[in-house]
């Protein structure tokens, strides 16, 4: 198996702000180069009865595109960050309540899914809603070399053989989530994924620098 | 005793059964349950199939239309999946527009068929830039007992390869499409792509081909799909409860023998179609 060594996994400019908008909840807006993302948090508040769950919070999940109307493919990336922060919220903690997480796409620049997953993070982070673990997305593209490029721009995916999103658990970086596009080896999958076990560890790191650096100005 | 207990703990029933490596219709952990496959059963579509895997039973149609390809990819025809989950299926379905389960895996189907080419768009096109075929999939579910994913594919893989379409000629002079429904040719299928879909239970339990009643229960779904070359063509887990590399590998094996089985339970059907024509 390939060594991946942390200098090889290589990212564009991230950046982060939480609270900056007043009425939700929690709010945090993602940025991954050019692709951008804002997400907002209501709750934990009432909920419909049609879907109210008796031992735990009901979670709605809204993704807005930039332009035009939410579609299918919206519904399917909905699906996506919804099972995957059910997974790591406690929603147990707040039964017959409803959660709404709304992430408005600002713009799309690749890599869109995996920036969805990381607003989605430090918007749930900036509610103060008790999770068991935090979570990130990564997304690697194969090149038509066969080489695994990380965060990959608009143009580079629309290149690559294949295209993988992963969120990573930071507890025991663990595969939540997993959303493939073109045909790949099976080595090649497991190549990307412990590229993106790598390339969490950085994101982690950039999570907690941002909600440090959030804090000390507070303070 | 034992039905009061099933509705009272419904999972604790389950882990019972789990805990001796078995389940409670009497599989195996890695068991799928009988797959059944007739083709060709609606006679006025195009080409088709119908699948049962236990209760789960899914009819896909192909119909084709002719069109103009888009501006964009001139040389190419497409092909338009469409997943729908009735009423009729299971009491979680509503009437009206359809939910985010029959999107999602409107979505997912659309994608395998993309990433997986078991048809080149390349080969739908009549007229580059004038004329080409679209395939409208529609694939139904009749009844709903889980594991959706893998019925939906198997339906469409046999229908695509049943389906037939007629030879067009395009008139030189008046440039009207010609059509001769007399001469037909089967569709060029490339590769054969069949899902494998597990279950989790209580973080590391792995069971296949899940019922409705095990997807409800369990903490996450993953689904992977392969080749006839054991090449990727999708590895979908919409989130739930995280899994390790290991535990994908395990995955990723049991799925490419299943596709061995299909692979050669659809040549049989297919063959035994065609001696009975």
């Amino acid at each position: 198996m390939m060594e991946v060594s942390p200098s090889t996994v290589s990212f564009r400019e991230f950046g982060c702000e939480q609270t900056l908008l007043s009425r939700p909840d929690g709010s945090a807006s993602f940025v991954q180069g050019d692709t951008s993302v804002m997400a907002g948090v209501y709750g934990p508040a009432e909920v419909k009865v049609s879907k109210e769950i008796y031992d735990r919070a009901t979670l709605e999940v809204l993704v807005h595109p930039k332009v035009g109307l939410p579609g299918v493919r919206e519904r399917s990336q909905e699906q996506c960050v919804r099972e995957t922060c059910e997974a790591s919220l406690l929603l147990s903690l707040h039964p017959r309540s409803s959660l709404t997480l709304i992430l408005q796409v600002l713009h799309d620049d690749g890599s869109l899914l995996s920036c969805c997953l990381n607003a989605a993070c430090m918007a749930l982070m900036d509610a103060g809603l008790s999770m068991s673990c935090l979570f990130c997305g990564v997304t690697c593209a194969i090149s038509t070399d066969g080489e695994i490029i990380t965060d990959p721009t608009a143009a580079q995916e629309k290149e690559s053989r294949a295209l993988m999103t992963f969120a990573i658990d930071s507890k025991e970086r663990r595969v939540m989530m997993s959303s493939t596009k073109g045909s790949f080896s099976v080595h090649e999958l497991q190549q990307c994924i412990t590229v993106s076990q790598k390339a969490s560890e950085k994101i982690f790191q950039f999570y907690r620098d941002s909600v440090r650096r959030r804090y000390s100005k507070n303070l | 005793m034992a039905a009061g207990f099933k509705t009272a703990e419904p999972l604790e029933y389950h882990r019972s059964f789990l805990k001796e490596n078995c389940r409670p219709d009497g599989r195996e952990l890695s068991e799928f349950r009988t797959t059944t496959l007739n083709i060709g059963s609606i006679s006025t579509a195009d080409g088709s199939a119908l699948v049962k895997m236990g209760n789960t039973t899914i009819i896909c149609g192909i119909k084709a239309e002719l069109a103009n390809p888009t501006a964009e990819a001139p040389g190419k025809g497409y092909i338009v999946p469409n997943v729908d989950l009735p009423p009729l299926c299971s009491s979680r379905f509503r009437p009206g527009p359809p939910g985010e389960q029959a999107q999602a895996a409107s979505q997912f189907i659309a994608d395998v068929i993309e990433s997986s080419e078991v048809i080149k768009t390349e080969d739908l096109c009549i007229d580059r830039g004038k004329l080409c075929w679209v395939l409208y999939c529609d694939i139904m579910c009749l009844d709903y007992d889980g594991n959706i994913l893998d019925a939906c594919i198997i339906a469409l893989l046999a229908a695509l390869k049943n389906t037939q379409l007629a030879e067009v000629v395009v008139n030189k002079e008046t440039s009207v499409p010609e059509v001769d429904l007399e001469k037909r040719q089967r569709l060029h299928i490339h590769k054969h792509p069949v899902g494998a879909s597990f279950c989790v239970f209580d973080d590391s339990i792995l069971i296949v081909d899940p019922t409705a009643e095990e997807e409800s229960l369990s903490t996450a779904h993953l689904t992977v799909v392969t080749d006839e070359e054991d090449r990727l063509c999708s590895v979908h887990k919409p989130g739930g409860t995280p899994l390790s590399g290991e535990k994908l590998q395990e995955c990723i094996n049991r799925a490419t023998t299943r596709q061995r089985e299909i692979h050669k339970l659809i040549d049989k059907v297919l063959d035994s179609v065609k001696t009975s024509q």
